[in-house]
């Protein structure tokens, strides 16, 4: 099959329009996680949205809506437990581990298609069915509609919390919502990329981006770009040759990275 | 109509009290250095007065409230990487507290941006990332980040820090600038008050626990330092710089005051 019979195929066209929403939302989270060193908590949260998932294949129900509650929980958990950003790093760790751990022994304990199983942790975009695709749109637009409402006070919250407060700002609730916010993210991207991936799509595109701009409109416009060139792109490519997507997706958006750093170090040394 | 008014205020963290029965009036206008040692609770002074922190006893008020407070926090570097320039900075003192994105009334929120900036004399760097200039033009953002929200009050904590003469003297006459043209009251920390001397209406000195408010001429004396450090300080004038010697609780101070009225 040519490309273009592939294009034709409706699990094909669901999935692409699955990432190009993903790229959307991850895009624009991106920044602010970055700003707000948070890489880590994605990490840990998509961890425990595998988890979620597979408590909700134990018990025979959507793993969406599983993975969707374990991050959630999970980015509610962090918020409340690191108070202060020192305690974060190890808060996540502790949790993670558990969570993780958690996972394996319920996956363990599903007897049904092995399949399944993997999905979970590498992605399986060309699994994505109408009704999850109806979840992801909706949760998409949810989470877009909350980030444009708090989006000033919490840019000001994550850039100069000092001021921010004195404002009057609401810095620690603003941080649980954001958190929030990521976790749905984050288990929407486990159902396209895997739980071990969703860094490629929610930090590395912001990442790449805040290398080459200091304007934070400039900076989430190119995270975007770059997402849904790593997530439309990385799924084109692994068509043709059936490769995973998960493994393309990452390779795209890595070298989009590599590319932005020299940029960026280009235009430092010359501006 | 006073700016801030504090009523026997107390403050005290655990059985550790920072002060006690401070009455406090400050009128628009009036620029007032606060001193005091490392610990003595300056810092703190500003949090309650920013709302963030609860007194022990007594009442504070603010005209205003929040909304009209420009504040200069604590020198704190800013993140080298962080992907903002001085003009977000200057913008988020004006709307940053908004919910929504703002999109309304773009030009009008530029027009008094740019304003700000200009005013402070920032626009040659205005976009650069902030993280890789230098503390003196970081610091002049910040003024023009308090200044953009047309406050009546303006809480300065050690805005002097780390700033040579020349940029010690731009910070502190662009605050007084403001204060005379807009008749905003002046809360401004300093662990240095030559360069701010001929501004100062009154002085705020804290030291362990006890404080004493008046004019500098009133405070900056060898009895009422001696009285405040309970050991014998010197005072000197010598031409319009006051050197402070031999508080031994604040060996700092009285270092930076030396090598300040010796440059
Ligand atoms: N939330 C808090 N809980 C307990 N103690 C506190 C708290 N905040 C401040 N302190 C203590 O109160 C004292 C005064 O702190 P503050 O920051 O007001 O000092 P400062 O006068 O601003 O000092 P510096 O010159 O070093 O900035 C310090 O000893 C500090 O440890
Ligand atoms: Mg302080």
């Amino acid at each position: 099959m040519t490309l273009f019979d592939l294009l034709e195929l409706d699990f094909v066209q669901t999935a692409l329009i699955a990432a190009a929403v993903l790229g959307l939302v991850a895009g624009v989270l991106g920044p602010f996680i970055v700003t707000r060193k948070m890489a880590f908590a994605v990490h840990g949260t998509s961890e425990l949205a595998f988890t979620g998932g597979a408590a909700a294949l134990l018990l025979g129900i959507g793993v969406g809506y599983g993975a969707l509650a374990g991050s959630i929980i999970a980015a509610v958990l962090l918020g409340v437990l690191s108070r202060r950003e020192s305690d974060r790093d190890s808060v996540i760790g502790a949790i993670l581990a558990f969570g993780l751990g958690m996972g394996i022994l319920m996956l363990a304990l599903y007897k049904g298609r092995s399949a399944n199983k993997f999905g979970l942790l590498t992605g399986q975009i060309v699994g994505v069915d109408s009704t999850d695709l109806k979840l992801l749109v909706v949760s998409s637009v949810a989470v877009l509609a909350v980030l444009a409402f708090i989006y000033r006070p919490l840019f000001f919250a994550s850039v100069d919390p000092d001021v921010a407060v004195s404002r009057g700002v609401p810095v620690r609730g603003l941080s649980i919502v954001f958190a929030v916010l990521v976790g749905v993210a984050t288990a929407l991207s486990v159902q396209v990329v895997g739980a071990l991936l969703v860094l490629a799509l929610m930090i590395t595109p912001a990442a790449a981006a805040m290398r080459i701009t200091a304007s934070p409109l400039r900076a989430t416009v190119l995270s975007v770009v770059f997402a849904e060139v790593a997530a439309v792109g990385g799924i084109l490519l692994s068509l043709q040759p059936g490769l995973p997507v998960s493994a393309l997706v990452t390779a795209v958006s890595f070298v989009i990275y590599l590319v932005c750093r020299g940029v960026g170090a280009v235009q430092r040394r010359s501006g | 109509m006073t700016a801030i008014s504090l009523r026997g205020a107390r403050l005290s963290y655990g059985d550790r009290v920072l002060w006690d029965g401070l009455d406090l009036d400050v009128e628009p206008g009036e620029f007032l250095a606060v001193l005091g040692p490392n610990g003595s609770g300056k810092t703190s002074l500003m949090r309650v007065l920013l709302g963030l922190q609860p007194l022990s006893s007594g009442t504070v008020s603010v005209a205003g409230g929040n909304h009209a407070i420009g504040y200069i926090p604590q020198q704190r570097a800013l993140d080298q990487s962080m992907t903002l320039r001085g003009r977000d900075l200057v913008g988020l003192g004006l709307d940053g507290d908004r919910w929504g994105l703002g999109l309304r009334n773009r030009h009008e929120r530029r027009v008094r941006v740019n304003a700000a900036i200009e005013s402070v004399g920032a626009t040659p760097y205005a976009d650069k990332p902030i993280g890789l200039l230098s503390g003196g033009e970081q610091q002049r953002l910040r003024v023009a980040q308090a200044l953009v929200g047309d406050p009546t009050v303006m809480l300065c904590d050690e805005p002097l820090l780390s700033l040579d003469l020349a940029n010690q003297r731009v910070v502190s006459e662009l605050i007084d600038k403001r204060r005379r043209e807009a008749n905003t009251a002046v809360l401004f920390v300093t662990h240095e008050l030559n360069p701010v001397l001929p501004l100062v209406d009154r002085v705020l000195y804290l030291v362990g626990g006890r404080f004493r408010v008046g004019t500098p001429e009133e405070v900056m004396n060898s009895r009422t330092l001696s009285e405040l450090y309970r050991t014998p300080v010197e005072v000197v004038r010598l031409r319009d710089q006051i050197l402070v010697i031999g508080a031994g609780a604040c060996e700092e101070q009285t270092h930076h005051l030396t090598a300040e009225a010796a440059s």
